[in-house]
């Protein structure tokens, strides 16, 4: 079963096109990681499942229905973006941007229901941000503003949940907050999650399904354990590695060859098959 | 951040946040303080009893006159104008994101001067003609800036588009005066420094009913203009229309302050100053349109009475008043936002 899917999608910026006629299904329930080289179309393909940009050709549809034909806020009740850099505005305080992500839920005499402030004190505690209500965004830590968005998106209260790189520009224990949360509120309900990230080790320890692309195509999807070996390494990114159970998890572990192997291994391939090892 | 109050009658509810209330309601107030000092005001000398009593409904047919057919629409028309402009400003700073984008910066305002000046020079219009001329000016300059900005109506591309027109536009009206003769040009001069002098009350309620009209579109958009302070991505996830707000601020924008530059000329400052003031003031982080709207009146009518006051009885149109507290106040607040850039 598939809530969110894209159809035959082809998805370009004015005069450079992204991806050709891509076909991608998330599973329900799942926790989807994308993962991928730079300028991959990850974000791309995050960006036309939210409908921030519109196909030129082929359909992106959500309950069998092109994403399209819903009214803004009605897509807003099912489907929630955090998008890579949103800006707090000056002066705002942690209560008041979460309490903007109920806005899809409001209307001109319903503007600030129970079930609202339920969402807000709900999404506050599930992130861990509730201690920190009456302070201005401004003047949190990174890991901290990146809970608060997330805060913000979840008081949204959608069924899906789309993240474009959620851990980008944290610290590394900041980005394990942020991945530990995901987990948790993946595991707490029937909510589907699709995150963006740059690090596949840590994209093979969260994530129960796993898309990876190159060149605006997807090369490979499906649970990480089952996917992601040496072979994918090099297919997707282009690196000479090794791929070991991960001591802790036993999820995928990637350890790339060191300079010395990869030149070696690049110099056999490309005498082996007579064109430079680096191409896809 | 003043606590919101929130008001529920069945599924019902409204949010009301306390502190913007009482912004509003002061600077009414003030507003009422203000005019009534500028009703004393003038040759005729009429002290603030006699204003009072006047407008009470006693007093000579002289004072009448006076009061209610030359001081009042000047005073009232200072107060609608402002709040046409504040509330023009709060809308194209919300849309730019950022404070320095107000219309006379933009181009808008010069470009509805341009519309004037074309009609006072090429077809030597009078007082209607010439507002005709200014509205014509704000829709070609819009269509313009719509066309250059291709759909992108937003951010720094709003700004640097309209800096150009801007800088186009005044060059413009500088080569229509210049090759017009002497009398027509000291007509067009007339009318560019923005002057209250002489308007009646038909002008007053023209300004007034298109300040209501669009009032209306200008609230209606306030939250979603607020909301897209944050981006437009995350903006449209959380179920904002992003094209269509900016469509629908940058016409009602534009319609504003073609509205007010009609009427009384190119006012500068109060759509810049108005918005902010009225943002720090109310503690929002949006744009508060009904603040901003009376504050902007606050400002225009306390222009005009500094200038028939300060050098009395030599008189200062309003236009210039505003325009030179305005050069000191856009100093003072590029001088604070470059200190908070490098702090």
């Amino acid at each position: 079963m598939t809530r969110l899917e894209a159809r035959g999608v082809t998805l370009a910026y004015e005069a450079r096109t992204v991806s050709r006629d891509l076909d991608v299904a998330i599973p329900d329930g799942s926790f989807t990681v994308v993962v991928g080289p730079n300028a991959c179309g990850k974000s791309t393909l995050l960006r036309g499942l939210a409908r921030m940009i519109r196909p030129s050709s082929g359909t992106v549809s959500l309950d069998d229905r092109p994403v399209a034909d819903y009214g803004a806020k009605e897509f807003a009740r099912r489907l929630a973006l955090l998008p890579q850099s949103p800006v707090a505005p000056d002066g705002i305080g942690v209560a008041d941007l979460v309490a903007r992500g109920r806005y899809p839920h409001q209307s001109l005499l319903r503007q600030w229901s129970p079930a609202d402030e339920e969402a807000v004190s709900g999404a506050m505690a599930a992130t861990g941000v509730a201690e920190l209500a009456e302070r201005a965004v401004g003047e949190l830590s990174g890991g901290q503003r990146q809970r608060v968005w997330i805060a913000m998106v979840l008081a949204q209260d959608t069924p899906l949940l789309l993240l474009d790189e959620p851990t980008t520009f944290l610290d590394i224990a900041y980005q394990l907050e942020v991945l530990d949360l995901l987990a948790d509120l993946h595991a707490a309900g029937d909510r589907t999650l699709v995150a963006v990230l740059h690090d596949l080790n840590q994209a093979c320890r969260y994530a129960t399904h796993l898309i990876a692309m190159r060149d605006g195509a997807v090369v490979a999807e499906g649970p990480p354990s089952e996917i992601v070996d040496a072979d994918l390494l090099e297919r997707v990114f282009g690196l000479i590695g090794d791929v070991v159970p991960d001591p802790r998890t036993g999820t995928p572990m990637i350890i790339p060859a060191g300079r010395e192997a990869r030149q070696a291994m690049r110099a056999g391939v490309s005498a082996a098959t007579g064109h430079d090892g680096s191409s896809g | 951040m003043s606590a919101p109050t929130d008001v529920r009658v069945g599924e019902y509810s409204v949010r009301v946040r306390p502190r913007p209330v009482v912004v509003v309601v002061v600077l009414l107030a003030l507003a009422v303080v203000l005019g009534a000092v500028a009703l004393t005001l003038g040759e005729f000398p009429l002290p603030l009893s006699g204003v009072v009593d006047t407008l009470l409904g006693s007093g000579t047919r002289a004072q009448q006159f006076v009061v209610l057919e030359l001081r009042a629409p000047r005073v009232v028309l200072a107060l609608v104008v402002g709040a046409t402009l504040g509330v023009a400003g709060a809308v194209f700073q919300a849309l730019a994101r950022n404070a320095l984008a107000s219309p006379d910066l933009l181009g808008f305002t010069t470009g509805a001067a341009s519309g004037a000046l074309v009609a006072i020079v090429a077809f030597g219009a009078g007082a209607l003609g010439t507002a005709g001329g200014a509205v014509v000016g704000v829709l070609v300059t819009a269509g313009i800036a719509l066309a250059l900005l291709g759909g992108e109506t937003g951010g720094y591309r709003l700004v640097l588009v309209g800096i150009g027109l801007n800088a186009i536009l005044y060059s413009l009206n500088n080569y229509l005066i210049l090759r017009s003769d002497l009398s027509t040009a000291s007509a067009a001069q007339t009318w560019l420094v923005g002057s209250l002098n002489g308007r009646d009350w038909t002008t007053v309620a023209v300004v007034g009913i298109g300040l209501v009209v669009l009032l209306v579109p200008a609230l209606a958009v306030a939250r979603r203009l607020d909301l897209l302070g944050m981006g437009d991505e995350a903006a449209g996830s959380i179920g904002v229309p992003v094209r269509s707000t900016r469509v629908v601020a940058l016409v009602v924008g534009v319609l504003l302050v073609g509205t007010a530059t009609a009427a009384v000329g190119p006012i500068a400052f109060v759509a810049l100053a108005a918005p902010q003031l009225a943002r720090r003031l109310a503690g929002t982080t949006g744009p508060t349109m009904i603040a901003s709207g009376v504050l902007g009146g606050v400002l225009l009518l306390a222009g005009d009475v500094l200038g028939q006051r300060l050098a009395a009885p030599a008189q200062f149109p309003a236009g210039t008043m505003t325009a030179s507290i305005g050069g000191l106040y856009l100093v003072w607040l590029l001088a604070r936002e470059w200190k908070a850039d490098r702090g």
